[in-house]
């Protein structure tokens, strides 16, 4: 049995709860045409003449096609076109070059060389379903079987087999490095004045999405040179775009219908079947169907891509993490696909919602020989949460703490720094553990209880400190074998206390007429959390008591001298040991006196020499 | 050889949408002649209802009751740009966009009816049931209907609106990683209660409580959905999925139902759900997505909850009876852990 | 290929079609009678999206021969209704939010019409064991089974 209750206590004097519609339990739109199977998915798109598409895929990790002999499959019963790889007229895309992050790696149908097991090398297309499959069972392939590798730690030694002719160091270029870095503070010194230790390696899954729908689309000839395409996507404008990029033809060309999809969770974005289905009805001038079935859907389209991370947290005896350093493998697969993302959203995501002083991660996207690996529900997230928060039991435990009082003294408050140099707002950490625990009847302290997100923050956590920063794995060093680890590095210069770029925000409607007026709104539009003045006090149900005292002092870490606060200047080169190693005294944890709030960034002070846009390159 | 209870705790926080390489949507609204009004879109409905709470967003900047709303989505044709459905963005970003465009339509909306009420349009509010009324005299009042009328035959006006929302693009500082990734964060905590039967390694799930903070349920029964539907999906993932189970080697892997495995009817968990909202500031209505938030702190929870139970810690994925076995094995039986306060069983 | 007709009665109606021989009832219903609300999610009788009633007995349509069901009464999810009077079960699946893509609903609902069909008051237990062939992986199964509980008292209070 589930049950639902909504705390309105919480937060109510940030929020009004008479708005008109939401917040309503309406009735979904879509919800009649479920129960009545009247519903209509892509594949519910009746066509005359309806044919359907299969492919040749390869058995093996990683080989070269030596010959490839689709005659007798030519000539079978019902078979009215075997597309190769020739016909495809751009046959080399990355599904994120719609918005310039990477470069072209993968082909829509593989001409020279397989690099998973499951990769498509010639698309047949056939009256039946059954006489497509017949005739793909009827196509030669000749292989050359090269060696592969599976394991993401193993693609990164020197010597290991290339992957991806286009990342020949088997892992994403993040220029100039080959792995994306966050560097917050000096997790080293800070190891060094740590009680404790604690480290682990934790290891996510591949997972299959398993929508219930496969994914699949159905093209068809339109009129006036267009071409109609029925499809399960997930993203419609990737989908079109991917296709108009394979197929080398104006995107005004293309008619894509979707919107009403049997499940996705993150499996329908890679945008494989519009491309094939669309060259399909093309060349056969007829309505051409490709939809994967359970097989494809569960060993060829991508999967959640497995993860490695190895997490070290440097904790003082009362529960403080001072620092915490991880070192994050994502498994591509053979090509980019979206991986490249994960890497970049993880990194914002760490290290998870604590405030931790020091903090550094190096984050890989690797290929090896396997399906290529995609997005799924917590997309770049989930398998480092699942770490993090295995590991905030492991550290609860050497401590002799409560698990959720460790969470409660180390998350983070409003106005905090966090490790991607953002501050911290919205925050309701705190509150999630406090709830949780009254409803599974978990004892928390006077203390535990009393905290809050809004408050607790201080100067000290504020503040950016000043970081340790080393230049080590630039991109082909490691495949050079001259970086002897992937973990996060003593650095080599240091970058100033309080350095950081600017925020960034919505930008603000185009008219003013398309700007909902601030009273319709319901809650504030800006961020700063205070109370509602149109709130009255019978609506916000009993405020919160003030927070107890903590034991004194009441000072968390100090941070590092700052030397040039604000400083837009590259790091001034210092030798590591001649900055006194900030210390950690047994102090308390953070106060719950509420601080000022946080000093607003300086608008336009930006460091030179980072892109206004994007990290990746792009060659074409 | 025993059952063993164990509790475990896991907390977290989600990114809303992704603003790196810019991550806009779009949304178009107009009226029909009799003042309804269609919302069209680009964005997906994979049955986390983008269609229900779209609709449901534009009847409320509208101030029109949702059922004069309908939403038409994915066709490139007619339904401007939008990136796609994922990375939780679909209601931050879309929302935000349908609010826009319904703004500004609403606007249009206000000067056709102060035009014949021949008084000023900030003089005027909508009632939520079809109707636009003078403030101060309720009276004094246009049904939408006859204003979309008047407005199309007599004034030559449309009652529409475009919407695009985008946090500007930005990148990655490649030396400390600084980054303005999202402008909104969900929030939930968890404990799960489990039994480890030290024999056949098999894991239960006996009960959840969770507390989830959204920002503002917009709709609260689309948010249960998920929040139901995503802890089912944690506990799956959790214990039995995967589609290569001896990672890294492509070995045994699953090509249908009978090998991929997932829970049944028969395996519902009680789940107690506590919903927190806190709206964030550039959030529609101050809602955040609750779809893919859901499930992640479900793993680690029962990883917790099982070495609360045996003693073992099983850092990789999924926790099969075979490695819980395994790892009893090697720790010379199973070790039950401190009983965690108010645990069941 | 070799086509061979075959006569049926479709949620009530005289249905003739022609099917491939070999082929399965899914495609014919879908493709031969164009009622597509029987859904192909595996193709292997894993999903139950695809379930129909033979003569009241659910059925999974990707595994019958089609050319099996000659002379006999096939119901799918569109007959359920009683022309626009929609059946309790889809009323309490409508309310009681127990659909979210809705892909598996159509299976789901003929699933649970066989059920309330010759067991017109089900333990939950029961209710479970008649949806256990049925695959969704969006909702966690709990709104589905309540749904079909609440279907059975409505449809009881109708009798009654």
């Amino acid at each position: 049995m589930t049950t639902v209750e909504f705390r309105k206590d919480l937060f109510a004097n940030e929020r009004q709860d008479d708005l008109n519609e939401i917040g309503k339990p309406k009735i979904r739109q879509d919800i009649e045409g479920h129960v009545t199977g009247r519903t209509a998915y892509f594949d519910d798109h009746l066509f005359e003449g309806l044919l359907h598409m299969r492919c040749v895929r390869s058995p093996h990790h990683h080989a070269r096609i030596r010959s490839l002999n689709a005659a007798e499959a030519e000539r079978m019963p019902g078979v009215v076109r075997v597309i190769y790889p020739r016909d495809v007229p751009n046959n080399l895309n990355t599904l994120l070059s719609l918005i310039n992050f990477g470069r072209d790696d993968e082909p829509l149908l593989s001409h020279q060389k397989v690099a998973y097991r499951g990769e498509a090398v010639l698309a047949i297309i056939a009256e039946t379903e059954a006489q497509a499959r017949a005739a793909v069972d009827a196509v030669r392939v000749e292989w050359d079987e090269l060696p592969h590798v599976l394991d993401v730690e193993d693609a990164l030694k020197p010597g290991a087999p290339v992957v991806n002719e286009e990342y020949p160091n088997n892992c994403f270029d993040y220029e100039p490095y080959d792995h994306v870095k966050l560097r917050f503070g000096d997790v080293h010194a800070a190891f060094q004045q740590a009680d404790h230790v604690v480290e682990a390696t934790y290891e996510m899954s591949p997972i299959e999405h398993a929508p219930v729908e496969t994914c699949g689309a159905i093209a068809a000839p339109e009129t006036n040179g267009r071409y109609v395409c029925h499809t399960a996507t997930q993203a419609l404008f990737f989908s079109l775009g991917t296709t108009a990029k394979f197929l080398d033809m104006p995107s005004s060309r293309l008619h894509f219908i979707g919107g009403t999809v049997g499940g996705g969770f993150g499996g329908k974005v890679d945008s494989l079947t519009e491309p094939l289905a669309v060259l399909g009805a093309m060349l056969s001038g007829k309505p051409v169907k490709f939809m994967w079935d359970r097989e494809e859907e569960m060993q060829v389209g991508a999967p959640r891509g497995a993860e490695r991370w190895v997490i070290k947290d440097g904790v003082m005896a009362d529960g403080r993490i001072i620092a915490r350093s991880l070192t994050g493998y994502f498994d591509a697969g053979a090509y980019t696909r979206l991986s490249s993302y994960a890497g970049t959203k993880c990194t914002g995501h760490l290290p998870g919602p604590y405030t931790i002083p020091n903090v550094a991660s190096n984050v890989f996207c690797v290929y090896t020989n396997r399906t290529p690996a995609t997005a799924m529900r917590g997309f770049g997230i989930t398998g480092v949460d699942f770490a993090i928060e295995c590991h905030m039991d492991r550290v609860a435990e050497k401590v002799g703490m409560d698990p959720i009082s460790l969470r409660i003294l180390n998350s983070y408050r409003d106005g905090d720094m966090k490790a991607h140099r953002r501050s911290a707002k919205n925050c309701a950490l705190v509150e999630c553990c406090q709830v949780a625990a009254g409803k599974a009847n978990w004892t928390l302290s006077a203390e535990d209880q009393a905290a809050t997100s809004l408050t607790g923050t201080n100067a000290n956590r504020q503040e950016i400190p000043e970081t340790a920063l080393d230049e080590d794995g630039r991109v082909g060093e490691r495949k050079a074998g001259r970086v002897a680890t992937t973990e996060p590095s003593l650095g080599t210069r240091r970058l100033p206390a309080g350095t950081h770029g600017r925020s960034h925000a919505a930008v603000a409607p185009q008219r003013p007429d398309m700007q909902i007026l601030a009273e319709r709104v319901g809650h504030r539009m800006d961020s700063e959390p205070q109370p509602m003045p149109e709130q009255s006090a019978a609506q916000v149900s009993a405020p919160r008591p003030p927070a107890p005292p903590r034991a004194a002092p009441p000072s968390p870490p100090p941070a590092a001298p700052p030397l040039q606060t604000q400083n837009t200047q590259p790091a001034p080169m210092a030798p590591v040991q001649s900055t006194p190693v900030p210390t950690y005294p047994p102090a308390a944890p953070p106060t719950s006196e509420t601080e000022p709030a946080p000093k607003p960034f300086q608008k336009g002070v930006r460091r030179p020499g980072v892109s206004r846009f994007l990290s990746g390159s792009r060659r074409r | 050889m025993a059952v063993h209870h164990g509790r475990g705790f896991a907390a977290i926080n989600y990114p809303i949408g992704m603003n790196l390489g810019g991550d806009p949507a779009q949304a178009l609204v107009h009226s029909t002649p009799d003042g309804k009004f269609m919302v069209t879109l680009s964005a997906i409905d994979l049955g986390q209802g983008m269609k229900s709470v779209t609709r449901q967003i534009a009847a409320e900047a509208l101030g029109v009751p949702i059922e004069d709303v309908y939403v038409d989505t994915a066709d490139s044709d007619t339904g401007p740009h939008d990136m796609g459905s994922f990375a939780s963005r679909g209601t931050h970003r879309v929302g935000n966009a349908v609010i826009r465009a319904a703004s500004e339509a609403r606007a249009q909306m206000m000067e056709a009816a102060a035009e014949e009420l021949e008084v000023n349009p900030t003089d005027l509010y909508t009632d939520g049931n079809g109707n636009i009324h003078v403030k101060g005299a309720p009276s004094r009042s246009i049904t939408i209907a006859e204003t979309s009328i008047a407005a199309q035959f007599k004034q030559g006006r449309t009652l529409s609106g475009r919407g695009i929302f985008l946090i500007e693009p930005s990148g990655v500082d490649p030396d400390t990683g600084e980054m303005s990734p999202v402008t909104t964060y969900a929030h939930a905590a968890l404990i799960i209660d489990v039994t480890v039967d030290d024999e056949t390694g098999e894991v239960d799930v006996v009960e959840i409580n969770s507390a989830y903070e959204v920002g503002r349920a917009l709709n609260p029964k689309l948010v249960e959905q998920q929040l139901i539907g995503g802890a089912w999906m944690g506990v799956s993932h959790a214990l039995y999925e995967t589609t290569e189970p001896y990672y890294p080697s492509r070995d045994h892997g699953p090509i249908d139902f009978n090998h991929y495995l997932m829970p049944g009817p028969g395996e519902i968990v009680d789940h107690h759900i506590a919903i927190l909202e806190r709206p964030a500031a550039d959030a529609p209505y101050g809602g955040k997505g609750p779809g893919e938030m859901c499930a992640n702190p479900v793993l680690p929870a029962i990883a917790n909850a099982v070495y609360n139970a045996v003693g073992v810690r099983i850092d990789r994925l999924p926790l099969t009876p075979e490695k819980i076995l395994r790892a009893i094995m090697a720790n010379g039986g199973a070790r039950p852990q401190t009983r965690h306060p108010g645990a069941r069983g | 290929m070799a086509k061979k007709p075959v006569s049926f009665i479709l949620n009530g109606t005289e249905t003739g079609i022609f099917v491939e021989e070999g082929g399965n009832l899914l495609e014919a219903l879908r493709r031969g009678a164009g009622d597509l609300s029987p859904k192909y999610g595996c193709g292997q009788g894993g999903c139950g999206a695809c379930t129909v009633l033979i003569d009241g007995e659910p059925h999974l349509s990707c595994l019958t021969l089609a050319e099996t069901v000659e002379g006999r009464r096939v119901e799918t999810a569109r007959g359920i209704s009683n022309g626009a009077e929609l059946h309790p079960l889809q009323e309490t699946f409508m309310e009681g939010f127990a659909a979210q893509c809705g892909y598996c609903s159509p299976g789901m609902l003929v699933a649970a019409k066989a059920l309330l069909d010759k067991n017109p008051r089900p333990s939950r237990n029961e209710v479970i064991d008649a949806i256990s062939g049925n695959l969704c992986r969006c909702t966690g199964y709990e709104p589905i089974v309540d749904a079909i509980l609440q279907a059975a008292a409505r449809l009881q209070g109708r009798v009654a």
